[in-house]
């Protein structure tokens, strides 16, 4: 902000401080790959990371050894740990393709500088979702037989089935994103292999960039091709999360058989991943010195949506208890009352208290501007999401129909390796990420940086602003 | 005849410095030319006179296969090759296709968009002349450039030379092919 503007005390703060040059930006988010020291903090991360996934593979290579008894699930509770975590990742996942797809095609140029890692962020989460059902399965060496491929038995997947449509929507999520992301990836890796001081380094992001040399004619067609992926990712990211509510919601368990699912699902999902985002960016924005990039402005359009998300999963609560009412089917009214009192009644209400009472601080400024508390609203968001699904999954299914057939549901020590494991891998692909690739878009930053100075210097009738940016954006005036 | 040199380059510190000279080249009759920055600049292509990109077409070329080719897999594999009476329920039942027909909708034009973008690009080219001007690395970072090509019928090294430092630039730079 120049001088001369004079900001209202309670204006958002800008989404690039002030001074900051396409140079400047360029060095600035480089230095951090192309340093040659490590520094001592990602060592001590990624060790720690690092360990969290031996434990992963110790609990796979188990599994593969003695198969799925290893885990808590038995009849009646045959979708434990594996489906919760499944649909907790896939879920985290989501806000990654909502900032960087859906916020593009909003104009929403606060999003710039953290889409790169939201989005590095739902591969990761992506990777780690889709292990469970596969390791779910009991016979994962036999995975493909999802996949309609013509075979000896003459047998076709079911397509009247959402676990079959479910294998189609994670599949092709995981590889858009993996798309969406490197095709953002292409001009920020031309930028390293021309910063690069290491031969490995300029021959490795040399081959990466795929000769990338910012032409009008690159940017012009690459342009294209980023709006039209943003484009379809939008409606891919929605249907993703309302087929995996299908896996639910077609069923006649109680609990699970409501038209509500899809909009709550989704909701949810968006939730649990600004959630985590937050929970990312405000280690990392402290860590590497990134304050500039990632600003109070970010950090309060996350909270706002996490609020927004938050009011729309509580609403779907407060549907959940009403069909149970309106219903007039004893097992749906039975299905309420078990989660209120039940013998599980502990993780309903630490749910409500996780994701409908605490996020509600979020509606104070003070709360929006004060960093370690944001951190910890977000982690209890993060826990509140992983208790929907443990309520949703395990209270509905341990007691059904028939009590005759009621039973109840533990984690076993290997559930919580796996789940540990999981956070691990997670952990250790997103330190090696922010290592080896720019961990901020900073062809897009050099944009905004370009114009940010347009709008300060007076001279910026010469040519309009790309792609919707307005000092007003930029000052943070439009929200 | 080989040509001995692609082209004619030159560095501007300012995206306006780089429009004007655009302006000023079309003016004087070129026609091959290049402009290279570091981010999208707005009204680059139009300035160059560059149509508007073919790529929707690839994609919605894309996306009509993935949508057909998805729904008839589905129909074979359910109706044709192993039909299943369960129930009475119609063996065609199109509603349950919907799900898996727009995901691979969308996933045959995400790849159309991502190949599509890299085919018109002529991408990846694992080699290019602009690459041997050593400053020429500096079009990542925060310069712009400006490359008359050799192939323009108006190129000639001397006369084009003393158009390009015209524009006030430092230095003009020879590409080698």
């Amino acid at each position: 902000m120049s001088s001369e503007v004079k900001m209202h005390p309670y204006a958002p703060a800008p989404v690039i401080e002030p001074g900051h040059t396409p140079r400047s930006v360029t060095d600035k988010i480089s230095s951090v790959v192309l340093t040659r020291k490590t520094p001592l903090g990602w060592l001590v991360g990624f060790g720690i990371a690092f360990g969290m996934t031996m434990v992963l593979l110790y609990t796979i290579a188990l599994l593969f050894l003695r198969g799925v008894g290893l885990f808590g699930i038995n009849v009646p509770v045959g979708w434990g740990f594996d489906i919760i975590n499944f649909v907790w990742w896939i879920g985290i996942g989501h806000a990654g393709t909502l900032i960087s797809a859906i916020l593009l095609l909003f104009r929403q140029e606060w999003r710039t500088s953290i889409n790169r890692f939201a989005e590095a962020m739902t591969l990761f989460a992506v990777a780690c979702a889709g292990l469970y059902p596969l390791m779910h399965m009991g016979r994962p060496w036999l995975f493909y037989w999802l996949l309609p491929y013509p075979n000896t038995m003459a047998l076709w997947p079911q397509f009247r089935s959402p676990l079959v449509w479910d294998v189609f929507a994670v599949s092709t999520y995981a590889t858009v994103s993996l798309l969406f992301w490197f095709v953002g990836l292409i001009p920020d890796l031309a930028t390293l292999r021309d910063r690069s001081e290491s031969r490995v380094g300029r021959v490795i992001y040399g081959i990466l960039s795929f000769g990338w040399r910012g032409a009008a004619t690159h940017w012009h067609h690459y342009q294209t091709a980023y709006l039209l992926l943003a484009g379809l990712a939008t409606p891919l990211v929605v249907s993703v999360h309302t087929v995996v509510s299908f896996d639910f919601s077609v069923g006649i368990v109680p609990g699970w058989h409501a038209t509500i699912f899809p909009p709550y699902f989704v909701a949810g999902a968006i939730y649990s991943g600004f959630a985590m985002v937050m929970t990312l960016a405000i280690p990392l924005r402290k860590f590497y010195g990134l304050e500039d990039f990632i600003t109070m402005r970010h950090l309060g359009n996350m909270a706002k949506i996490m609020l927004v998300t938050g009011l729309v999963v509580t609403y779907g609560y407060v549907m959940e208890v009403f069909f149970g009412w309106y219903s007039g089917s004893k097992y749906e009214e039975f299905m309420i009352i078990n989660r209120m009192i039940g013998p599980k009644a502990w993780a309903y209400w630490a749910l409500i208290i996780c994701n409908c009472t605490i996020p509600q601080l979020l509606w104070f400024r003070a709360v929006r501007r004060n960093i370690p508390l944001l951190f910890v609203i977000s982690i209890i968001v993060n826990i509140g999401m992983w208790l929907e699904r443990y309520v949703i999954i395990v209270i509905s299914l341990s007691r059904d129909f028939l009590p005759s057939s009621w039973g109840d549901y533990r984690g076993s020590q290997y559930d919580w390796s796996m789940y540990i494991g999981t956070i691990g891998l997670f952990l250790a692909l997103l330190f090696l990420f922010i290592r080896v690739l720019p961990m901020i878009s900073i062809f897009e930053m050099r944009e905004l940086a370009h114009v940010a100075a347009e709008g300060h210097g007076g001279h910026g009738g010469s040519h309009a602003p790309a792609r919707g940016h307005n000092e007003a954006d930029l000052r943070g005036g439009a929200s | 005849m080989k040509p001995s040199l692609y082209g004619l380059m030159v560095e501007f510190h300012e995206a306006d410095a780089l429009m004007k000279a655009i302006a000023a080249a079309r003016e004087a009759g070129y026609t091959q030319m290049e402009a290279y920055a570091p981010f999208p600049l707005h009204g680059l292509p139009e300035a160059l006179g560059r149509k508007p990109s073919k790529l929707p077409y690839i994609v919605l070329a894309g996306g009509i296969t993935g949508a057909l080719g998805g729904y008839l897999l589905q129909y074979y594999t359910s109706v044709i090759s192993y039909p299943m009476n369960i129930g009475g329920r119609p063996i065609h039942s199109w509603p349950a296709f919907i799900p898996v027909t727009f995901e691979c909708t969308i996933l045959l034009s995400a790849f159309a968009a991502v190949l599509g973008m890299l085919a018109l690009n002529g991408l990846p080219a694992p080699y290019h002349p602009v690459f041997n001007v050593p400053r020429f690395s500096a079009a990542s970072r925060d310069r712009f450039f400006l490359c008359i090509e050799s192939r323009d019928p108006r190129f000639d090294v001397e006369e084009t030379t003393r158009f390009l430092e015209g524009l006030g630039v430092e230095e003009v730079f020879e590409v080698a092919p």
